[in-house]
């Protein structure tokens, strides 16, 4: 999973202080800002290395996150919503990124459209909270998820390029 | 092949048809014989009318003292799926007071390979479909079911209110929480919660090869709760190099599931009933057939705060309780302070896996930890911590939408 090339990607993300989660009011806030600094980051990275390819949104209390995340496959663009909760655990536990539209598709997601992540990512979480936020998430989680996945989806013939969205 | 429309309109036929047969059955239910009454007080006379009779013989035999006192436990079962669906079906067969069913999910086709629901349920919310079968098992029992997730912050709050407050006796906590979720953020909600309410809790788990599974009895403050060492499982003996994961995510099999709710009610039971006893973790190997037991102490650096704060107040309550001489065959499990040095692990290669592994806790044959947490700063890769600035949260939030 993570390779030469994701290490470097996740070395440049910058790491989280706060340790805190939604059930806590002040703190959560500090978490959040953190959050979004990091994923600002992270994107402004993606875009400069001409690699970007998810955008993420959430509600005011940053309870809930929505975005699209797109793949680039023999030049033509595949885009998908994305959408998670975040657990009251956090960030002891990552959340559970899903992917809706893509339910039932595949064998390597649990029921609702959750992405399965690799044996490789749990431990990899739980030795770096609260200092990995959900910028790495995204890098280490559903980054590499779609790199395996998506190609062999199309190769399948499961998911087809939607003409009108344009790549 | 049906399209999902169809397939929904059969699911909403289908419900329909069943709020008809039970609309039926309410109404037989007053002449038909073969639904039985509610029945008062549990009788120990053995004829074929009573269905606690085999049970009220354990009293007789002397292996339980007061078999009657299970009627006055109330259980939540959270997760109501391979494991907890059984687990709620030999409760309420054994004649509990009340049982809390809490699922978020629906009855699949894909779940017809475990026990308990049937084909003609699939659409059906887990807990309400549990309920239905349950309720017809023994209507003796009272049923609460919740159907929806408790990770997320308002139901978790609505859940933390029912295990303090859904006792037999509105206001009273219930007796046991039993966790039969099959993820690991669940778990962790529902041990932050028994942590915060000093609620004794049983954890049980199969492994996602299928081959084995593990209980574990949990009481805060005393034995280690779920945060305090890396979960730990039952070694399957299996190598990982000829384990292929590629294309599932896990599999299950009805037995190993039936055998985890098997030994985690039994330690219901003789926890509840106080016979026997009660194991504090037992693992279950279905490879070798081999079952580990062990017990561990809550760790003092835990980091779930609630963890600690009942840590404190059980040390204050053995200390002034007058002393007993109780031959505890506790092992002490060592766990190493650590500063959560970052840490990132590759594609394994064993040398790697070295590298990255911290130190293993000293535990019984059979039984290891999910992963470790290492003590050192060796810092294969680290970023930058994050700069400060003066901006808001909404300015950020702005900022991420512009770009
Ligand atoms: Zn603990």
């Amino acid at each position: 999973m993570a390779d030469e090339a994701t290490r470097k990607i996740v070395s440049q993300i910058p790491l989280l202080k706060t340790n805190s989660g939604p059930r806590d009011k002040e703190l959560w806030v500090q978490r959040l800002r953190e959050e979004y600094l990091s994923l600002i980051k992270y994107v402004e990275n993606n875009k400069a290395a001409d690699n970007d390819w998810f955008r993420l949104e959430s509600n005011k209390e940053g309870t809930r996150w929505f975005g699209k995340c797109w793949y680039i496959h023999e030049l033509l663009k595949y885009e998908f919503d994305m959408e998670f909760d975040i657990p009251v655990t956090y960030p002891a536990t990552a959340p559970e990124v899903a992917i809706p539209e893509l339910d039932g598709k595949t064998a390597k997601m649990y029921r609702g459209g959750k992405i399965c992540l690799t044996d490789h990512f749990k431990p990899l979480w739980a030795r770096n909270v609260p200092k990995f936020g959900l910028a790495h998430l995204m890098a280490l989680g559903l980054g590499p998820w779609l790199a395996v996945e998506i190609p062999d989806l199309i190769a399948k013939g499961i998911i087809q390029h939607k003409e009108q969205q344009g790549s | 092949m049906a399209t999902v429309e169809e397939l929904k309109l059969r699911i909403r036929e289908l419900e329909n048809e069943l709020i008809k047969c039970k609309q039926q059955r309410s109404q037989e239910n007053l002449q038909n014989p073969v639904l039985r009454a509610k029945i008062d007080k549990m009788s120990a006379e053995v004829v074929d009318s009573n269905p606690y009779s085999r049970l009220m013989a354990l009293k007789r035999m002397g292996i339980v003292e007061d078999y009657e006192k299970i009627r006055s436990f109330a259980v939540a079962v959270v997760g109501v799926g391979g494991v907890g669906s059984v687990t709620a079906e030999m409760l309420t067969r054994c004649g509990i007071g009340k049982l809390l069913l809490f699922d978020y999910d629906k009855v699949e086709l894909a779940n017809m390979n475990r026990l308990f629901f049937q084909p003609h349920q699939a659409g059906l919310s887990k807990v309400e479909a549990a309920e239905h079968t349950l309720r017809n098992i023994n209507p003796d029992v009272i049923f609460e079911t919740h159907n929806y997730n408790i990770t997320t912050m308002d139901n978790f709050t609505h859940f933390m209110d029912r295990i303090s407050n859904g006792g037999l006796q509105e206001g009273k906590c219930v007796d046991l929480v039993l966790s039969c979720v099959d993820n690991f953020e669940a778990r962790m909600a529902i041990n932050t919660a028994c942590n915060e309410l000093g609620q004794t809790w049983m954890e049980s788990g199969v492994s996602e090869n299928a081959v084995s599974g593990h209980i574990q009895l949990i009481i805060p403050g005393q034995t280690a709760c779920f945060a305090c060492a890396p979960p730990l499982v039952v070694a399957a003996n299996i190598d990982e190099k000829t384990l292929k994961k590629d294309g599932v995510c896990a599999a299950s099999l009805p037995t190993t599931m039936g055998v985890v709710a098997g030994i985690l009610v039994q330690n219901v039971l003789k926890y509840l009933l106080g016979f026997g006893t009660v194991s504090f973790y037992l693992g279950y190997n279905a490879m070798q057939d081999f079952f580990p037991t062990m017990a561990m102490k809550a760790n003092p650096q835990c980091d779930d705060r609630h963890c600690r704060r009942q840590q404190e107040e059980y040390i204050k309550k053995e200390a002034e309780r007058p002393k007993q001489e109780v031959a505890e065959e506790e092992e002490e499990v060592v766990h190493e302070e650590n500063d959560w040095g970052i840490e990132l692990v590759s594609e394994i290669t064993a040398a790697e896996l070295q590298d990255a592994s911290g130190p293993k806790p000293d535990l019984p044959e059979g039984i290891t930890v999910a992963y470790t947490i290492p003590n050192k700063d060796g810092e294969i890769n680290s970023g930058e911590t994050l700069e400060e600035t003066d901006q808001s949260l909404e300015e950020l939030m702005a900022h991420m939408k512009k770009l």
